[in-house]
């Protein structure tokens, strides 16, 4: 598998990540790099394995659906970027 | 007085020797002394730390102490403090400041232990080496030329120079045992489950799991006994009696078997390193235990395994920083497009992108089968090496790292070079075994780490064989020159 700027530049997209044009040369070498170690998996024989999704396959636990936590909007927001009147500012999405 | 172990200290304590607040000032007197050589602190509560431990020595007085009143560890700054910066190690969370604590935080301030502060680390816990947190890495007091190791350098480096005698520390692939083994101290990492993750800053949430660091088995045994707990609110924590980890410290290892896997003891292992490992285990023959040899056939895809499936999810838990609720904003974001691409970019160092964009390719439309579910079904042949290893041994030994302490770079511009650190801690993490390291020797004056990996919530006898390995040898005694 082989990954170029391109593939990178789409990849910075999807996750919104700003890349430095000075250093994406350096970032999909070593994203190459990566990459390679991990294509060794594709030497396993997997054929009829389950994959894993928890290390003692344990099942997600339920509760009763019941209110559990209070408002604490004010301490939130005391440590957000910017907020107005209750409410989480961001730059004006629709015009 | 810092060369007290925590079992000393709680003695000291009981026994009316000394005070929280002598105990406290002394070590905080020493972290702003010492600690500019180091960098193990990103912040230091002295203030708050006082205030504790003048409360402490009250209770005590008053003949009401829970076990930890009045003694002083550190946190890794990855567990949320209430009104204490909590900054992972980023400049993404540089001025958060979270209005609550984690539960591991709950368990010690219930234990009554006081706060020194909190650890420097690898950013987002993503690093073996300390370098890439935002505050500067962390030096290793063996050898200030050399990484402490990571993540969890900040909390090993500390104990190593005697600037506290606990800490608290987490392991998503070896960020306690790796940096415990090169800095000289004692590590834990449990049972996946059996510490609450409520409140830890995630990384890889099938992986990550608190533990203890400390000077001996026998402090990590009584750390442990306090950050256990079920935990309704991490739902993956395990409803299991927590057990007293003290309880089965000086039981005789005769009759104990011990696998000793060939893959770790292959190509790439120092020959420095190998040979502390392996009078370690003479010793451990010595004392009664016998030696198996076994075979964890795939331990060769730990490293491949690990990263699809901690990137991956990586990139799905740090979406969460966005600029918006917590945490970095850029400045003037003409749209809200901008403000995500460029927070993210500004706000999150190289190694932490290079995570996130990795995991987003291996989630990507068309590669999953190829990488995560194919890395997940690895995962399972990984776990069950163990579970056929168990059925025959007690436990299993061998080196923590492949080498001791490398130096500042050394690694820099090569991460695949820096993942294989972990290539001998990394599979238990993804079978969700506990593990653990302890000093065994050196290699030109840089610590070697024993690593012992036991079944799940066999933690009571992998402490038991550190514990007695502890009693007959003094590796974990042994201080940096100009630190005693």
């Amino acid at each position: 598998m082989t990954i170029e700027r391109a593939d990178i530049e789409k990849l910075a997209e999807l996750a919104r990540i700003e890349l430095n044009d000075a250093t994406i040369t350096e970032t999909t070498r070593s994203i190459a790099d990566v990459l390679a170690l991990v294509d060794q998996l594709q030497a396993a024989n997997t054929e009829g394995v389950t994959p894993m999704a928890h290390p003692t396959d344990a099942i997600q636990r339920l509760r009763p659906d019941v209110v559990t936590e209070t408002n604490q909007r004010e301490a939130f927001q005391a440590i957000a970027p910017a907020v107005e009147g209750g409410l989480y500012l961001v730059p004006k999405v629709i015009d | 007085m810092h060369n007290k172990t925590l079992a000393e200290i709680i003695a000291g304590l009981n026994s009316g020797a000394f005070s929280s607040v002598e105990i406290t000032s002394h070590l905080l007197n020493r972290i702003r002394q010492l600690d500019p050589q180091y960098n193990s602190f990103i912040t230091v509560t002295a203030e708050a730390a006082l205030a504790s431990a003048e409360a402490a020595d009250r209770q005590r007085a008053s003949g009401n102490a829970p076990l930890f009143c009045g003694v002083p560890i550190a946190h890794k700054d990855i567990f949320c403090t209430n009104g204490v910066r909590t900054s992972c190690g980023s400049k993404m969370l540089d001025n958060f400041v979270p209005p609550y604590d984690a539960t591991v935080v709950e368990n010690f301030a219930r234990a009554g232990a006081v706060i020194l502060g909190k650890t420097n680390m690898d950013e987002f816990a993503m690093g073996s080496s300390n370098e890439t947190s935002y505050y500067g890495p962390v030096k290793n007091p063996w050898n200030i030329h050399c990484v402490p190791g990571g993540s969890s350098g900040g909390s090993a480096a500390a104990l190593a120079a005697r600037l506290t005698p606990g800490a608290t520390a987490t392991d998503t692939g070896g960020s306690i045992r790796q940096p415990a083994a090169l800095c000289g101290v004692t590590g834990l990492k449990p049972t996946y489950g059996r510490v609450s993750r409520w409140g830890m800053i995630a990384f890889a949430s099938s992986l990550d799991q608190a533990g203890p660091m400390a000077r001996s088995a026998e402090d990590c045994a009584l750390m442990l006994n306090a950050m256990a707990s079920f935990d309704p609110k991490d739902s993956t924590s395990i409803d299991r009696e927590v057990p007293d980890y003290t309880a089965d410290l000086n039981q005789p290892l005769s009759g104990l078997k011990i696998g000793i896997p060939k893959e770790y003891f292959g190509e790439g292992l120092n020959t420095g390193t190998e040979q502390a490992v392996r009078e370690a285990l003479t010793e451990y023959e010595k004392q009664g235990a016998t030696l198996v040899e076994i075979s964890l056939p795939h331990s060769h895809l730990a490293v491949p395994a690990y990263y699809v499936i901690a990137p991956a999810e990586a990139s799905a838990n740090l979406s969460r920083f966005d600029g918006v609720r917590y945490g970095y904003r850029c400045e003037d974001p003409k749209d809200l497009r901008d403000l995500y691409m460029r927070t993210r970019g500004e706000g999150f160092g190289d190694e932490v992108k290079r995570r996130i964009l990795v995991g987003a390719y291996c989630l990507s439309a068309g590669y999953y089968d190829a990488y995560y579910r194919k890395a997940q079904q690895v995962r399972r042949l990984i776990k069950q090496d163990f579970v056929d290893a168990f059925a025959m041994v007690d436990v299993i030994m061998g080196p923590t790292s492949p080498s001791p302490a490398f130096a500042f770079g050394a690694k820099g511009d090569d991460p695949v070079a820096m993942y294989l650190e972990d290539v001998f801690t990394i599979a238990t993490n993804l079978a969700g075994l506990p593990g653990m390291s302890l000093p065994c020797g050196f290699v030109d004056n840089r610590p070697v780490g024993l690593q012992i990996i036991g079944n799940y919530f066999d933690e009571g006898l992998m402490l038991n064989a550190a514990h007695q390995f502890q009693r007959a040898t003094d590796w974990h005694q042994r201080t940096p020159e100009g630190l005693e």
